[in-house]
């Protein structure tokens, strides 16, 4: 139950990683070479490269078949279409690889003690495993099962056939040994859906790709010259937290940003 | 072994809302006051700066304002024929952790609960006949009135910058307030905030069905102000991080911009962070409270001697607290004897969400509680006859500001991922906005609080069980309530909506409120009140136990008005009555 010396060491350096933001991604603050850890740098500098930044986006945690499924599923759960990059596109698997490293992967914040009973569906989460070791543990039996039924791992499925492996997840048809299908399913939509519209902060929602899709326009300026304004779209270029730390843009004597309307959405 | 420190004349548990007003006003007065708080020191700077104020991940998803799980929790059942299990995320409910408590991450809205809701019992009787209340109903009447807690409620509204407009001045009903409302023996404050779009359609769709709206009552300031403590605010900007989030502006009510700036002056206070209380020590014969046993952040132990121990930890650990230091005769529901841990409620909220596809609503923008309200199906507001229940709520609109992980609703049937969920939320993340109900709860007999035979906190120590359901009352309330804002809903002219209303199970998963009440509450007889009207333990008179702890039952309002009147009723018991002669102050 209590956590090792080694994990705990890990968490607080993780942390400090976090802190620092999507600017330095994990593997370079480490220290180490991209090369030694995941092969082909070149790819994955093309993959991961955020706009406007030098260095390229990479894990630190997920193994690399966990890399794969994971892009490909979040690349199903929110798809680049006509709308606009999908979740994949906006680097929603590099966040959720940050956040099962850091404290919400190891439940840092949350009670931990046993004895864990299932108990009734009123009564919330009661696995005794934490987010990162449901995530190992269900990605490799959904790899297995599908190698199984297709002889291919998840992500190399067609689009269809993922599409309904993860339904049946979502509907509990597709029942797996170590946690329910349906408990990680919802763990997986929910992690997406915060990747991609959390500030870029946190590694995802690349290039405010999910502000943009809704028009939220992120960090707030002041609205009590709008507010009262009735049936007017307030369409203004988003900001994110690192545009204000790194001035990129005017701020008001509270600290909130000077939005940049724009004069018709997109 | 503990340590064992210098008396003092007060100890304070807990500084949040109720703790640093008690602390304030006793410090004031000369009094040697010591308040402790298991968690860190914050305050609007450096803490809660742009643009870090504004990370949706951080706060509303990661908690970072909020009660440390891993260190403790509560058990939870729906019934005592279940396991209790440790409610290892937080959901359904918020509780703070660190200065200010839960005052600095609420979400503002500032309603006094009605005259009728403190004669809950005695007034249902009195109209319906006893056969209306469930028999195993055992909501009770406060042992204080409306009229008496009036002018502390003042006192709250004023130090807490509240923004409204009154609709019953001294009996006389005024147009644009709330009809409905108890007599106010002044207006508000402060003006009202400015009014949005949803706020202005729910308005005109109410009118059209004949009822009275008027705006949410709100601790966030429409102007710059400053409060009878002399400490001045910001106008609020709506910029829609608020609920869940801490002010970056100070433009929030919060023991942080209205309090503390006064009482950390006095060097009658003193301040205590990361020192988590364990028990209050009582003398050999139980009737005396020594002082309190708490560990800091090294893992220390102490022991603070007082005079005078206020409990101000918030509903869960007022109750254990209580449970943990034999105050009190724990309730036994088998039984039915005993009162600690007795009359546990939990609001009954449900809403309405209304779609739009040729309206635009900015629905980023808006403050805590902005909107607008109507009263017509709260407490008893309505003839209950033949309904089935009793109690109700108020419905708003509400324009609190959608940030995007959290809320982004959309019609019922859309799919949750994939492209059709993509484009629909494009579509609709702006073109929305919600009504909200904050349905009551009566008490009943199953209900209570009381210690976890199993599962033990980071001391050691058993946490505290909750075992709690709504009964049938709050079903049948919530569905009449909500079809009635449905209707409003309706008259607004949505193209699609859904309504919510609130059935089936409680669970402890999808965030509800904050506004957990009972436990240890306030009454006129000890066999079925854990304190007397003056929030004062009947057992052990030196304990005073502050907070919605003492709600008999729960109302349909936001619980922090009322309680902040309850904080100041006592504080004018503890001055004028129990310091002048320290005992039991009621009969
Ligand atoms: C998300 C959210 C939204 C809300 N919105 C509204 C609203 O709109 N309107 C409304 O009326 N109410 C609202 N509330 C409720 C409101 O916050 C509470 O009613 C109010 O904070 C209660 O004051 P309190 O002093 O009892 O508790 P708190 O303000 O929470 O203070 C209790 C303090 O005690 C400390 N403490 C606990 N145990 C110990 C211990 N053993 N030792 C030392 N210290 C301890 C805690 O850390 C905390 O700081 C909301 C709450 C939440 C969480």
């Amino acid at each position: 139950m209590g956590e090792s010396e080694n994990s705990s060491g890990r968490r607080r350096f993780l942390k400090s990683v976090a802190a620092v933001g999507a600017a330095v991604p994990a593997a370079a603050a480490l220290g180490a070479d991209p090369h030694t850890h995941h092969g082909h740098r070149a790819e994955l500098a093309q993959a991961g490269r955020v706009k406007g930044q030098a260095q390229p986006q990479v894990y630190g945690w997920m193994t690399r078949p966990e890399q794969a499924f994971i892009e490909a599923a979040v690349a199903r759960l929110i798809p680049a279409d006509e709308l606009g990059p999908g979740a994949k596109e906006a680097g929603v698997s590099y966040f959720i690889d940050q956040q099962l490293a850091g404290a919400y992967g190891t439940m840092a914040r949350n009670y931990r003690q046993g004895p864990w009973p299932e108990g009734t569906p009123q009564q919330g989460y009661q696995s005794r495993l934490t987010p990162q070791e449901i995530y190992r543990a269900a990605m490799r039996e959904i790899d297995a099962s599908c190698l199984s039924r297709f002889q291919e791992p998840f992500h190399r499925l067609p689009d269809a056939e993922q599409d309904r492996m993860l339904s049946e997840l979502e509907s509990g048809k597709f029942a797996l040994e170590s946690v329910s299908g349906n408990f990680f399913f919802g763990l997986l939509l929910a992690n997406t859906m915060e990747g991609f519209f959390a500030d870029p902060i946190y590694g995802g929602n690349r290039d405010k790709a999910g502000w943009k899709l809704v028009g939220f326009p992120g960090v707030a300026a002041s609205y009590a010259d709008f507010i009262d304004k009735h049936n007017v779209p307030y369409n203004a270029e988003p900001v994110s937290i690192a545009d204000v730390l790194q001035h990129k843009v005017a701020v008001d004597e509270h600290g909130h940003p000077r939005h940049v309307l724009l004069s018709k959405k997109d | 072994m503990a340590t064992k420190l210098k008396p003092v004349d007060v100890v304070v548990i807990g500084v949040g809302v109720t703790g640093t007003i008690l602390a304030k006003e006793l410090a004031e007065s000369g009094l040697k006051v010591v308040g402790i708080e298991r968690g860190q020191m914050r305050d609007t700077f450096p803490d809660f700066q742009m643009p870090n104020a504004h990370d949706e991940l951080k706060y509303q998803r990661r908690h970072d304002l909020m009660q440390d799980l891993s260190r403790e929790t509560l058990t939870f059942r729906n019934n005592n024929h279940e396991t209790a299990l440790p409610m290892r995320y937080l959901g359904s409910f918020k509780p703070g952790e660190g200065v200010g408590g839960a005052g600095v991450h609420w979400g503002t809205q500032t309603w006094r609960f009605s005259p009728w809701d403190f004669e809950t019992r005695s007034r249902t009787i009195a109209r319906y006949g006893k056969n209306h209340l469930a028999e195993d109903c055992t909501s009770q009447d406060w042992g204080v009135t409306y009229e008496e807690l009036e002018p502390h409620f003042d006192m709250f509204e004023r130090v807490y910058w509240v923004c409204g407009k009154a609709g019953n001045l001294n009996g006389r009903i005024v147009p644009g307030g709330n009809p409905h409302e108890g007599p106010r023996s002044r207006e508000y404050p402060l003006p009202p905030l400015k009014v949005t779009h949803a706020a202005a359609l729910f308005t005109k769709a109410a009118q059209s069905l004949g009822y009275k709206p008027f705006p949410t009552p709100v601790s966030t300031p429409s102007m710059v102000y400053t409060n009878p403590y002399g400490v001045t605010m910001n106008a609020c900007v709506y910029c829609g991080y608020c609920e869940g989030f801490a002010c970056e502006m100070a433009s929030k009510g919060s023991p942080q911009t209205t309090v503390m700036p006064v009482l950390m002056k006095n060097r009658y206070f003193e301040l205590r962070t990361l020192a988590n209380v364990i028990r209050i020590n009582l003398d050999p014969a139980k009737k005396r409270a020594v002082g309190v046993t708490y560990v800091d952040s090294r893992g220390r132990e102490f022991e603070q001697p007082a005079e005078l121990v206020l409990l101000a930890s918030y509903v869960f650990n007022n109750v254990r607290l209580m449970l943990q230091s034999g105050i009190g005769k724990p309730y036994d529901p088998v039984a039915n004897t005993g009162v600690v841990g007795r009359n546990y409620a939990y609001q009954t909220p449900s809403s309405v969400n209304l779609f739009f596809d040729d309206r635009h609503f900015n629905s980023f923008m808006g403050a805590g509680g902005l909107g607008m309200a109507v009263d017509e199906f709260n407490s008893d507001n309505f003839d209950h006859a033949g309904l089935g229940f009793i109690g109700g709520g108020f419905i708003r609109s509400v324009s609190s500001g959608s940030r995007p992980i959290e809320v982004r609703p959309l019609p019922s049937g859309t799919p949750r991922w994939g492209s059709a969920w993509k484009k629909a939320t494009a579509h609709y993340f702006n073109r929305t906005f919600g009504l909200a109900l904050q349905g009551a709860c009566q008490s009943y007999r199953g209900n209570y609080l009381d210690l976890d035979p199993t599962y033990r906190d980071a001391y050691g120590l058993p946490l505290l069980r909750m075992t709690f359901d709504r009964h049938d009352n709050e079903h049948k309330m919530s569905v009449y309530i909500t079809n009635k804002a449905a209707e409003i809903a309706k008259a607004a002219g949505p193209s699609k909506m859904n309504v919510n209303p609130r059935t089936g199970r409680y669970t402890i998963v999808p965030y509800q409120s904050t506004h957990n009440t009972g436990g240890a509450v306030m009454g006129n007889d000890p066999s079925t009140s854990a304190v007397n009207r003056y929030l004062q333990s009947w057992d052990v008179p030196n304990v005073f136990v502050i907070g919605a702890s003492a709600f008999p039952q729960n109302g349909g309002y936001n619980p922090t008005d009322t309680v902040g009147a309850l904080t100041y009723w006592a504080l004018d018991a503890i001055k004028n009555r129990y310091l002048k002669r320290p005992g039991p102050i009621a009969a």
